[in-house]
């Protein structure tokens, strides 16, 4: 007699393959999943209380740390919010210089998902591709702003640091070296014949369930819903730039598969590539910190901003009393949803589709846990 | 439109911008079922809680991504009860929200599918967003002070 | 350490066993592939083409079982300290650590945290610590060199 048992298995806090320290409590019958549970918060530094103890400037530097991967979008959603409720407007210059930074942040973290998405699946060369470009990115950074990881750089009320004399070249030639780095990437590893079956039809969202379970950003995007916060939303100097939105389509399979939400990370690296070169073609001379007061007081009120990040929509919800120090932050992150929905999707898979399936979600630990 | 469907809902609307529909707690269900089926707010992109001392409030931001408008509805909670329904069979996302509601401020939802600490360890004391909360001396023999 | 003989015919090599078990041992320091934060990235890129820390014999690990060197890239909170504390238990000695940054030195920015360790040496001992937030891919690489030395003095054999 042939007697199958069910197997229970600790996936992570420590697991090659879980994005930091994320935990997964699974039921196995073999090789396929039966129950998926995360198990989140051994990355949960407080944050939201934080900010009520440190007050409107300090928190900066925090914002960074939310999500370090594309920190500089993290940064803007942060300062629009303050700015959206005290009444302060950054000038147009500090405007374009989020909005290049941001792009480039953009870059970076998709640079790290691609790479670290091949890695997961088994392939370790396309990830120190990715990584040597995503060295390059640092190096323009650190001309903008002296940091390589948490960069402080958009202030509330403008920016930190104007761009250096040389920055426009610098980037212009990172740009073109790494246009066709794309399409070298593609060749290597997106196009492998290897690579695009262990991605297509797994992990399948429709378009219903990515809403309902409130996915943002490209996970939403892959599941062929057209939304995009920068151009939805519109906020800072989007409205001026033109750009495409990648939608799944379905390339490989089904829409929404892994292979879907991995491509359209591909695809927004090229769009990024080009809202920095018309950024930096439009950019006006000028200020770059509007005036703010030593200490900020917004007046009582409440507001939520989105943001779109690297991870997709970032809101921060701000309730202020008139002190320097909001009353309650409340930080709604992409990661938090997404991780929400693999208890919903993983049954029925295998577990290394498990792990596909985790980074083509692209979470990052502290983004979930804050 | 919400104002005439649902008489008891009531509008507030500050002069420093936004504005948001006050709904009363057991009536929270019964409102956003109409929201989603009748108004197409397909997405609740964010729920939290805030402690405002004397009592709690519950903070829902909708957002329809069909006609891509946002609403807010918040719901005043005694303290005492601290017990209001939860609308996760009507948004699956508002499972994992309402979780860390109740493991940061300690408000309990009634009929959630599994309502359990999500960020702190199970064997956490208090609720660490309460305006009221003392941070405790040590964890599991960890000192808390550096 | 190592007196070359050059008169002598092929170049015979004298050294103590000490020495040399401390050179092999230093040469190959794999460390695990553990990372909770913000560090964590920087140890990547560490690892990556342009820091390149194969050079020093230094590859990631992804189990403590195969590793010597744990990083302590990045925040640890009280719930995680119990499962960090339970991985270095499992790597075999001899095993060291480094602590990464700012958190796992002392807490750093998140002093102000309810959830956070405030230093990793509360929970186990600490050979090397790299100040920095995150610390340069550059500083890291010090700190592993800091670390090989400290290897290459000690006396294991005679104790």
């Amino acid at each position: 007699m042939i007697r199958t048992e069910e197997m229970t298995i600790s996936m992570g806090p420590q697991h090659p393959a879980t994005h930091g320290v994320l935990r997964f409590i699974v039921k196995t019958d073999g090789e396929v999943l039966h129950e998926v549970k995360p198990d989140v918060g051994y990355l949960h530094r407080s944050m939201e209380k934080i900010a009520e103890k440190v007050g409107y400037i300090s928190f900066q530097p925090y914002t960074d740390r939310i999500d370090y991967v594309c920190a500089m979008t993290c940064n803007h959603a942060y300062a629009m919010a303050v700015e959206k409720a005290a009444g302060i407007s950054a000038p147009e210059r500090a405007e374009y210089l989020r909005v290049i930074a941001s792009e480039l942040n953009r870059i970076s973290s998709h640079l790290i998902m691609a790479g670290v998405m091949a890695m997961d699946i088994g392939a370790f060369t396309p990830f120190i591709h990715a990584i040597r470009e995503r060295e390059t990115v640092n190096d323009l950074f650190e001309m903008l702003c002296g940091a390589r990881l948490t960069y402080n750089y958009v202030r509330i009320g403008g920016v930190s640091f104007d761009a250096p004399a040389n920055f426009k070249e610098k980037c212009v030639e990172f740009l073109n070296h790494f246009e066709p780095i794309i399409d070298e990437f593609n060749r290597l590893i997106s196009f492998n014949k290897i690579y695009v079956e262990r991605l297509a039809n797994v992990g399948v969202v429709s378009r219903e369930d990515a809403i309902a379970y409130n996915l943002v950003g490209p996970n939403l995007r892959g599941s062929g819903v057209r939304f995009d916060v920068r151009k939805d939303i519109p906020y800072s100097i989007y409205p001026k730039i033109d750009f495409n939105v990648p939608v799944g389509i379905g390339e490989a399979g089904k829409v929404g598969d892994c292979y879907d939400r991995y491509m359209i990370r591909i695809r927004e690296m090229k769009e990024s590539c080009k809202i920095v070169r018309q950024a930096l073609e439009q950019m006006p001379e000028g200020e770059i910190m509007a005036k703010v007061p030593r200490k900020i007081k917004p007046p009582v009120t409440e507001v939520y901003s989105r943001c779109e990040s690297a991870r997709g929509d970032m809101g921060f919800y701000l309730v202020s009393d008139g002190t320097d120090k909001p009353y309650r932050l409340k930080i709604r992150t992409g990661s938090f949803s997404a991780m929400s929905i693999v208890e919903k999707i993983a049954p029925g898979l295998m577990i290394a589709d498990l792990v596909a399936f985790i980074s083509s979600l692209d979470v990052v630990a502290p983004e979930v846990d804050r | 439109m919400i104002k005439e469907k649902f008489t008891f809902a009531e509008e507030v609307k500050p002069q420093a911008g936004g504005g948001w529909y006050l709904v009363p707690a057991d009536k929270i269900v019964e409102v956003c079922k109409t929201l989603r089926d009748d108004y197409k707010f397909d997405c609740l992109s964010c729920l939290t809680g805030i402690d405002l001392v004397d009592y709690f409030e519950v903070v829902y931001h909708l957002f329809s991504y069909s006609e891509k408008k946002p609403l807010v509805l918040k719901v005043k909670l005694e303290k005492q009860s601290s017990t209001m329904p939860s609308v996760s069979a009507i948004w699956p996302s508002a499972n994992w929200m309402e979780r860390e509601v109740f493991d940061l401020l300690g408000i309990k939802f009634e009929n959630h599918p599994d309502l359990r600490r999500i960020m702190l360890p199970e064997d956490w004391a208090g609720h660490p967003l309460q305006k009221s909360y003392k941070e405790p001396e040590e964890y599991c023999g960890m000192s808390t002070k550096r | 350490m190592l007196t070359l003989y050059k008169q002598l015919p092929n170049f015979i090599l004298t050294t103590k066993l000490d020495e040399l078990l401390n050179w092999c041992r230093k040469s190959s320091v794999w460390y695990m592939l553990f990372a909770t934060a913000c560090c964590g990235i920087e140890l990547m890129q560490t690892g990556g083409p342009r820091c390149d820390w194969d050079r020093f014999g230094a590859v990631p690990r992804s189990t403590p079982r195969q590793s010597d060197l744990m990083i302590i890239a990045g925040t640890i909170s009280y719930k995680m300290a119990v499962c960090t504390r339970r991985l270095y238990d499992q790597m075999p000695d001899p095993k060291y650590v480094i602590a990464m940054g700012s958190c796992a030195n002392c807490g750093g920015l998140f002093k102000h945290s309810y959830s956070v360790l405030k230093g990793i040496d509360k929970v186990m001992p600490v050979d090397i610590y790299v100040p920095g937030c995150p610390p340069r891919p550059e500083a890291l690489t010090d700190g592993l060199l800091k670390l090989q030395e400290k290897m290459q003095k000690e006396k294991f054999l005679r104790s």
